[in-house]
């Protein structure tokens, strides 16, 4: 474990406050994942409200384990990427479709707008976009169950 | 548009009600709610329920899992906070020391909250200063609670959002485009029917040649000639009656068929062209143009053969067990029982075969895509030697057609012996019951002979009957794939009733505009007034949202929330082509469609009179250039012709726009892409265009935009400074680092400084 170059704290209003080496303060800091799917724990950049890069992290276990938790719950409170478990039920097979899914984060519904919204990632995986922009993965098309992969089956 | 929370299961029904009714008692009496917003996740970005509600004095919260509801009086020093990143949305409670309470939402609630957020703050400053908040004047829609335009009852941003999903039964919807040919239609179907009835007339004829010709003879009674001679003449003509039917049968659904096929072909194309660039940014060229294309293709095909000959089917099918049982209903009944299982065996593998065909086509665009992308970049490919990992691109769509072809194969081989199988059973059982009635004197062998000779072609029919439901599953994949572009909604919708404007002034005012690309805010919260005549110069690092305002005011996409209106009406309530008409585009790419240089500077005005287009060109300061052409104005450009550089392609799309005198002009980095010695050149035809005009202009070079009355300095889809030069120098912010850099470099581009954006603008078909 490498000593980090800043410290890292949350201040009363909920934001993370980096202090540099040089002594200044930066509130509203905010950690940013370079590769969210190819390797999450791999380069993290902590990024000022203004949009400029103030730290990079090659990875998350290089941290000292008060400042992981701290970005880490950071990350969990803005990622939103809903993991797909189980289709219950899809409106219809042409688009656009209301899906029924079942997620990491409960259950919801949305609005499939057409095929291309099912994006490919690797061999398994998939990501799909709804209507708002909002990104539902799945991990590994081949763990879902025989249902869900029909009714996926059928928009791929 | 969906706005209340997903139903959940269970409980959840029980817990509105719940909470609906603790609200009531939470209330004070004459305790006005004022805004509410329904959160649907939690702090873990869960799922949950919950529920924010504004009074006049305080705000109230309840979420799933709490017991009650938790409030905060309004007081000094509260503000709401909002901002959203990657889809998720946030309202922050905080007081000058702390943050007391955050609620999050997908952007589905994100107008709500907004509102709810800018009603947070009036209502906090009318409770401390006592002043009532103003009343609104403008109505606001039911469903959404965005303002309306005023004369509208339609909400603008409600109406794009319709989600309902076409029918299945789409092959049906052809009917749409067959309607015009009804009388043609009646006439071939007509036609088939005799046709088909011409052709049942011969094994009817075998009948007596067998009983009355034939059996006589062998038991040692002479031929009649006169009879043979009869039945021989009705043969060869019901042979030649049936040619000629068939033939004008044929000919008449086929060309209709054919004009079905060209009206949908160009109905798509139409339908296509009136789409906005969200969806072709979203689309890929190949998979437009192999639906555009084969599709179309493949449905006429359908249409002028399969479907034809499937109608002829059925007819004589249904003709031919009326004659059959009109000769003997016991052998024709034993006849036609292996009817049922086959068409229960065809239902059966249809489902199978549809979804199978559907994976095809899509497997199929795929292939096309490899070639779309390749072709084009093909300078790239070959400069970084990648033609070996692009063909193995290329080779991996097609194994995976191929894979997903031997699936579906194996089905459909299956398919066709089986129904050859139930055919030789079927005339086998035939042969089994006829001979015994023969023997039990209870037909002729006349009759027998009929019987085989009808239903061996009445088998021979159904075999390939069976083939229609393969072809019909195609064409109704394929028929689903174009209504897909049918069906699609424009983003810019057309007005339901649209407003006319006689006069453009050409003054624009963007109110409270935000703009979101997939869950990314590229413009946010953005308000802009330019005067009649006005120049605007755009600044700002590449990212900044200075393109997305463009295609926003030219209605090339429509804003998220927030308003732009010309001359006071609303942008969304003008017909989107009345509306472009008045503007003038000139882009840093400028594209010339293959013909005449007099054509593409026509090309907003077709009508244009060559003295007009000439003297565009002279203003654009194209004339002379264009007459060094061996051609002149006659010279080919575009794909093949004529090379043209940058700077003469430029001036040339500058004639372009002068040539439609548009009230409202907007140079996107017009000059950007050529040398400083050009740029002059462009220059000087710019300052004839823009000349009386309001212009909005975006340039890299910041010299370039000397001339313009306000710069507008954005970041982040935002506008932080807007001033003339001068003024901004002397503030010493954003345009003054931006002017320091370029100054120090007079050719460095504003990509190339730290960018203080992460975002991109987002794609753009060139």
């Amino acid at each position: 474990m490498t000593p980090v170059p800043f410290q890292l704290t949350r201040d009363p209003h909920g934001r993370l406050l980096l202090t540099a080496p040089d002594g200044s303060e930066h509130a509203g800091v905010q950690p940013v994942r370079a590769f969210p799917l190819a390797a999450p724990a791999e380069g993290i950049a902590l990024m000022g409200t203004d949009g400029h890069e103030l730290a990079w992290i090659d990875h998350l276990d290089d941290l000292p384990d008060v400042t992981r938790k701290l970005i880490e719950a950071e990350l969990a409170s803005r990622e939103f990427m809903p993991e797909i478990h189980r289709l219950r039920q899809v409106s219809t097979f042409a688009t656009p479709s209301t899906w029924a899914v079942e997620t990491d984060r409960g259950e919801t519904r949305f609005i499939l707008k057409g095929e291309e919204d099912i994006r490919r990632l690797g061999a398994a995986a998939l990501l799909i976009s709804d209507s708002h922009g909002v990104q539902y993965l799945i991990r590994d098309l081949s763990r879902l169950d025989k249902t869900s992969r029909r009714l996926l089956d059928r928009f791929m | 548009m969906i706005r209340t929370p997903p139903p959940l299961p269970g409980a959840a029904a029980d817990a509105a009600a719940a909470w609906q009714a603790a609200l009531g008692a939470q209330l004070a009496s004459g305790e006005p709610v004022v805004a509410t917003l329904e959160p649907d996740l939690d702090a873990r970005l869960a799922f949950a329920a919950g529920r924010l509600v504004l009074t006049d004095r305080r705000l109230l919260a309840w979420s799933a899992g709490d017991a009650g509801w938790a409030d905060w009086p309004l007081r000094p020093g509260l503000s709401l906070q909002h901002h959203d990143h990657a889809g998720v949305g946030t309202l922050e409670l905080h007081d000058t020391s702390s943050r007391l309470a955050s609620w999050r939402f997908t952007l589905a609630h994100n107008g709500a909250a907004l509102r709810l957020a800018d009603r947070f703050a009036a209502e906090l400053a009318a409770h401390l200063s006592g002043q009532p908040v103003p009343a609104s004047d403008e109505t606001l829609c039911p469903t959404c609670g965005t303002p309306l335009p005023p004369d509208q009852t339609e909400c603008l941003l409600c109406s794009r959002e319709l989600h309902e999903a076409p029918s299945t039964w789409t092959l049906f919807r052809l009917w749409r485009f067959a309607g015009p040919y009804r009388g043609q239609l009646l006439a071939g179907f007509l036609l088939t029917l005799a046709a088909t009835g011409a052709t049942l007339v011969p094994p009817y004829l075998t009948m007596p040649l067998m009983d009355k010709v034939l059996i006589p003879y062998q038991n040692g009674q002479p031929i009649d000639t006169g009879v043979v001679a009869l039945l021989l003449a009705g043969l060869l003509a019901s042979a030649l009656l049936a040619w000629g039917l068939g033939w004008a049968r044929t000919y008449i659904l086929a060309r209709v068929s054919e004009r079905i096929g060209a009206d949908l072909r160009t109905t798509t194309y139409e339908h296509l062209l009136q789409l906005s660039l969200e969806y072709f940014g979203g689309k890929r060229t190949g998979d437009l143009m192999a639906r555009i294309g084969s599709e179309t293709d493949r449905i006429c095909v359908f249409l002028s053969l399969h479907l034809l000959d499937f109608a002829t089917d059925v007819l004589m099918i249904g003709m031919t067990a009326a004659i059959l049982f009109s000769i003997n209903p016991a052998l024709a009944l034993v006849t036609l029982l292996p009817l049922p299982f086959i068409a229960w065996m065809i239902h059966l593998v249809r489902d199978r075969l549809r979804t199978g065909f559907e994976k095809i086509d899509r497997v199929w665009s795929e292939v096309t895509n490899v070639l779309a992308d390749t072709i084009p970049g093909i300078r790239v490919v070959k400069a970084f030697a990648q033609e070996q990992r692009e063909a193995q691109r290329f080779r991996e769509a097609n194994r995976h057609n191929l894979a997903v072809n031997d699936r579906l194969n194996k089905t459909w081989s299956l398919f066709s012996p089986t129904v050859t199988l139930l055919t030789e059973v079927g005339l086998l059982v035939v042969w089994a019951f006829g001979i015994w009635q023969i023997a039990h004197d209870q037909i002729t062998v006349g009759v027998l002979t009929a019987f085989l000779a009808y239903i061996s072609r009445f088998y021979s029919r159904l075999d390939s009957m069976s083939r229609i439901v393969s072809v019909t599953q195609k064409a109704a994949a394929g028929t689903k794939r174009i209504f897909d572009i049918l069906d699609h909604v424009s983003s810019v919708p057309e007005p339901a009733r649209p407003t006319h404007l006689d006069r453009v002034q050409g003054r624009i005012e963007i109110r409270d505009a935000s703009f979101r690309y997939g869950n990314r805010g590229v413009i946010r919260g953005l308000n802009l007034d330019i005067q009649p005549g006005e120049m605007i110069g755009l600044v700002g690092h590449s990212g900044s949202g200075k393109s997305t305002l463009v295609n926003l005011i030219c209605r090339f996409y429509d804003l998220s929330e927030g308003a732009i209106r010309l001359d006071g009406t609303d942008i969304r309530s003008l017909p989107v082509a009345e509306y472009r008409r008045h503007i003038g585009l000139v882009l840093q790419e400028p594209f010339l469609f293959f013909g005449t240089i007099a054509e593409n500077i026509a090309y907003g005005r077709p009508d244009a009179s060559r003295t007009e287009i000439v003297a565009a060109a002279r203003a654009a300061h194209a004339h002379e250039f264009i007459l060094r052409l061996p051609q002149g104005y006659d010279s080919l450009v575009g794909e093949r012709g004529q090379g043209l550089s940058g700077g003469e392609r430029q001036r040339i799309s500058i004639a372009r726009a002068l040539l439609i005198d548009p009230r409202i002009l907007i140079l996107d980095e017009a000059t950007s892409s050529v040398d400083t010695e050009t740029e002059k050149e462009i220059q000087k035809a710019l300052d004839n265009l823009v000349r009386g005009r309001t212009t909005i202009a975006i340039a890299h070079r910041l010299s370039t935009l000397r001339q313009a009355d306000r710069l507008v300095v954005m970041d982040r889809g935002r506008i932080v400074e807007v001033g003339n030069h001068d003024d901004l120098m002397a503030r010493e912010g954003h345009y003054y680092r931006l002017y320091q850099a370029q100054a120090r470099n007079v050719d460095t581009d504003l990509d190339e400084l730290p960018t203080a954006s992460a975002e991109a603008k987002p794609p753009m078909p060139k």
